[in-house]
């Protein structure tokens, strides 16, 4: 079937399968590898992108699903060649990964939580990561990361006499 | 030494890690990223009956759907393939990627499709039509031992594919002079890494070079001679590619069964092929079970606490094959007292092939069951004497001024003082408070416990287990290497030899070779060779890449230094003596006016040859293939050898509850002291740490390959192998201390481990003390909810 997939902010006509996941369609058919696959069935979030600004997990939703919203990726947050969101720095900072397979997705949720609640306790980040898997850090250098990138996008926000 | 006194100029100071750059931004090269035009995809057919003979294969639905362009079968693999390399001299079990004739497990592959799409290949797997004929299968390790069992491998004559039994020490005269003893049974449960990423292979066959190009998410020593040796080509003819970054595997990636199915795929078709697995295929026959193991100890130990000796049985359930898994029960010989002074020890290696799925290495190789045994028995040492548990504890720990230290098993402790971190946990701690608190909570109705334990985490990988459990082997070292190569500009590269798993290699060869020259890390552009281009590695297994890459970098660098020193020094006419090395220039000790920068030098080793000394090679180029420190020996005849060169120590404390109605347990405080040397990049050694936790207590309470008495794998999805989410990771603090190892270059210690090593223990002994009041003890883990709730309602209905 035909669809138009609307992603990172550029809208692409593809012919599928009915049956093609988000996820398959964002990695085989748009080149976007920064989407992983880990489990397949909605439980490690690996595979996490933002639909309408929400964090979704692109595995258990088909591309046609897709059509008429706003799909963002870990390509679209990142601002440019070379260039680091606030919250792809603050990982980077704490070292809030290892393996970096489930980093994308991570960030991505991050990137929703903090749209909605610029300045989130240790419970909120806990609760918003806890659809996402990590088997390598046990989550401590991303909470960090998360609490870090949410000072930092405050500060950076706040009227200069007010800043840190 | 007891404490940090280095000046480091960027090891052990709080540098970013250059990796993560590329993650963050979803560039990382994962295996499945690899897209190769032309590519065919593989999904299998797995068997569903747990043992069962293939009677026909029926491959002409699936042969005629849309893209598929292969159907093979074990019986054309096993023609094209020579069997899988074992560890152990088990002729009579042979292991191939496909099953041949018989299939031994529930999900055990038994053909492979290749077709243009992954969905393709999938449809027609499942119009492979197999007829099967259902065989009598054991799942239980003890019942595969009866004469009565069904045999796994017929052709063998048992199920017992090792059955070693060691004596160090006076075992027998110890436990005469001891006033008393105490038994237990230990079960550690079949649970293992299980990464995000399953693991995937892609290969490609070019016949005009002879040349197999692997892309693969491996961690695994000897992976290219292996896929070789097994598709009956020269090892020349594999290149594996170490740029892929690997999505986690903590042990366990190491699909070599995959990687010859490709391989063989890959040069029958002449197409690129691919198999990445899907999750199911990955639990249930991704053959990366971890260890499964049930121990019988007994200690016998005095009225004050202080154990004499020790017996311990492990008997390991390996399920249907064994590669290396069985030398699982090996590696913890060389740590088999953990932190105490034990003065003599027997101790039996069993291991039996049932039904089960496969296993690889895990995290630790061994050590983590093997320390949930020891602790459990510390516990009840102190139990049954009314002691203090940490009391018992001190009065067994080796003191730190009895360093080095040799254990029974021949095995000497390079450094620790153990004391000290226990100390200053409990300083942090107020260990008194925590007890109060635990009793303030007891006195609410609740059930709370302080659970104690230590653990060392063997590190430098020098797997001479493998000759003490297989004779025939006679490997004594395992060795890392690194190249660097300055250019005509003086620009510097480094070169290493493996893949990793997130453990940040190439910021540790960065860091360490910054160290040596004295330049920023980040001018370092640190490289990954192929296997054609590559020297020799152990790659990351055994905690052993900070020693052994960290090892291979210094004595590189240090070459270079060497050398720009010799050519500074003829160049400017003096003694090399007083020639002296600062930031990548050379300097006249007595007239320092008098030097060569790192510009001068670059320009005669590679434009002025006729101002280089006599005989040196021109062009700055070194490498350094760096030995286990410690290594070199074979065992004795009486199973002695010295293993790991290095031993990290860390001390757990947690203080958890369990719902006295529902059994769910919840861990209210996580304190560990953690001494794993220098720490060359602390971001990396605390995430380690986190993370080797975070993966214990999934073993301690969540996660287990259950299966049912039809030998079906019921855990099978994330859905019933429950990974820890950030919810049952509790808040943990670390509390750092150091003791360099003497033997490292720059006194470091692995620290991959220690986290997963300590937390089963921790967390075990903490469950027994919150049910110590019902009267209930608890050796079996995974400690689930449901079996918690069902201990408690049983004891409160007596």
């Amino acid at each position: 079937m035909h669809i138009k997939l609307t992603v990172n902010g550029e809208t692409h006509a593809l012919d599928i399968e009915e049956r093609t996941t988000l996820l398959d369609a964002l990695r085989d058919r748009l080149g976007l590898k920064g989407a992983h696959a880990g489990c397949e069935h909605g439980v490690c979030g690996a595979c996490t992108v933002l639909v309408d600004g929400a964090a979704v997990r692109s595995c258990l939703m088909f591309a046609p699903q897709a059509e008429g919203s706003a799909v963002t990726t870990i390509e679209g947050v990142t601002p440019g060649p070379g260039e680091l969101s606030p919250v792809q720095d603050a990982f980077c900072e704490t070292h809030g990964m290892q393996c970096g397979y489930c980093t994308p997705a991570m960030i991505l949720t991050a990137h929703a939580l903090l749209a909605g609640n610029p300045q989130p306790t240790r419970e909120d980040i806990v609760e918003a990561i806890s659809g996402n898997i990590c088997r390598c850090t046990g989550y401590a250098q991303i909470v960090e990361a998360i609490a870090l990138a949410a000072e930092r996008v405050r500060g950076a926000n706040a009227p200069v006499e007010q800043r840190k | 030494m007891s404490d940090s006194a280095h000046d480091f100029r960027y090891v052990a100071s709080d540098r970013r890690v250059r990796e993560d750059r590329r993650f963050v931004a979803g560039k990382g090269n994962f295996v499945a990223d690899i897209d190769l035009p032309g590519t065919l995809h593989v999904a299998v057919v797995t068997c569903p009956h747990a043992a069962a003979r293939i009677k026909a294969i029926d491959k002409s639905a699936a042969l005629k759907m849309p893209g598929v362009r292969y159907v093979l079968d074990g019986a054309e693999l096993a023609v094209g393939t020579d069997v899988l390399i074992p560890g152990l001299e088990t002729p009579n079990v042979p292991r191939r990627p496909l099953a041949f004739e018989i299939a031994r497990y529930s999900g055990e592959w038994v053909a492979a499709v290749a077709a243009e799409t992954r969905a393709q290949a999938e449809d027609a797997a499942e119009a492979i039509e197999i007829d099967y004929e259902p065989l009598p299968f054991v799942l239980d390790a003890e019942q595969a031992m009866e004469k009565s069992s069904p045999l796994v491998h017929e052709k063998h004559g048992t199920n017992v594919l090792l059955d070693k039994t060691f004596v160090w020490g006076e075992v027998e005269k110890d436990f005469a002079a001891s006033p008393k003893k105490l038994s237990l049974r230990v079960k550690w449960g079949r649970s293992s890494t299980v990464p995000i990423e399953t693991f995937g292979v892609v290969a490609r066959w070019d016949p005009w070079r002879d040349i197999l190009d692997v892309w693969a998410s491996i961690q695994m020593p000897r992976y290219a001679e292996q896929i070789a040796a097994a598709l009956k080509i020269t090892a020349t003819s594999v290149r594996v590619h170490y740029d892929v970054d690997v999505g986690g595997s903590y042990g366990v990636k190491r699909g070599i069964k995959h990687s010859v199915l490709v391989g063989y795929l890959a040069r029958r078709l002449g197409a690129p092929v691919r198999l990445i697995e899907d999750r199911l295929e990955n639990m249930r026959g991704g053959d990366a079970h971890g260890p499964e193991r049930l121990f019988d100890v007994d200690v016998a130990f005095d009225n004050d606490g202080v154990v004499r000796a020790m017996k311990m049985r492990a008997l390991e359930n390996l399920g249907a094959y064994a590669g290396r898994s069985p030398f699982q029960l090996g590696k913890p010989i060389g740590a088999i007292v953990g932190p105490y002074k034990i003065n003599s020890v027997q101790y039996r290696a069993l291991a039996v092939v049932t039904n089960k799925t496969t296993q690889d290495a895990v995290r630790g190789f061994g050590q983590g069951p093997t320390n949930l045994a020891l602790e459990r028995a510390m516990d009840e040492v102190a139990n049954t004497l009314g002691l203090d548990r940490l009391e018992v504890r001190r009065r067994n720990l080796i003191r730190a001024n009895e360093f080095p230290y040799l254990i029974p098993s021949g095995t000497t402790y390079d450094s620790g003082d153990y004391e000290t971190v226990i100390a200053k946990v409990l300083a942090d701690t107020n260990y008194d408070a925590l007890v109060k608190e635990r009793d303030r909570l007891r006195a609410e109705g609740q059930l709370a416990g302080i659970g104690i334990a230590a653990c060392l985490e063997p590190s430098g990988g020098n797997a001479t287990f493998e000759a003490l459990l297989n004779p025939k082997i006679t490997t004594s070292t395992f060795m890392d290497s690194c190249r660097i190569y300055v250019d005509g500009n003086g620009t510097i590269t480094a070169t290493m030899h493996t893949t990793s798993s997130g453990q940040g290699h190439e910021t540790l060869v960065g860091t360490v070779i910054g160290e040596l020259l004295q330049i920023d890390p980040d001018t370092v552009r640190v490289t990954r060779a192929d296997s054609l281009n590559s020297l020799p590695s152990g790659t990351p297994v055994g905690s052993r890449m900070a020693i052994m890459l960290g090892g291979a970098a210094f004595h590189a660098a240090r070459k270079l230094k060497d050398k720009l020193t010799a050519i500074a020094a003829h160049d400017l006419g003096i003694p090399p003596e007083r020639a002296v090395y600062a930031q990548g220039n050379v300097y006249d000790r007595d007239r320092p006016a008098n030097r060569r920068s790192w510009a001068d030098l670059v320009g005669i080793a590679y434009r002025n040859i006729h101002r280089m000394p006599p005989g040196l090679e021109p062009g700055l180029a070194t490498s350094h293939i760096y030995p286990v420190p410690t290594g070199g020996t074979l065992p004795t005849a009486d199973g002695r050898v010295q293993m790991y060169p290095c031993f990290a120590f860390e001390f757990h404390l947690v203080l958890l509850t369990i719902d006295p109605d529902l059994g769910t347990p919840k861990i209210l405080r996580y304190r560990v002291g953690h001494d794993c040397g220098t720490q060359i990049n602390p971001k990396i050694v605390r995430g380690m740490t986190m993370g080797g936790i975070a993966h214990g207590i999934g073993a301690a309470l969540y996660e287990e390959f259950a299966y049912n008495d039809e030998g079906q794998l019921i855990a099978q999805s994330f859905m019933d192998y429950l990974l820890p989410s950030s919810h049952e990771v509790p808040a943990i603090k670390i509390i750092d201390h150091e003791t360099p190892s003497p033997h490292t270059v720059l006194g470091q210690k692995g620290s991959g481990e220690s986290g997963y090593l300590g937390a089963p223990a921790a967390i075990a002994n903490a469950v027994n003390d919150a049910l110590r009041p019902l009267g209930v003890t608890v050796n079996t883990l995974p400690l689930k909810v449901s079996k918690l709730g069902d201990l408690i309602a049983e004891a409160r209905s007596k």
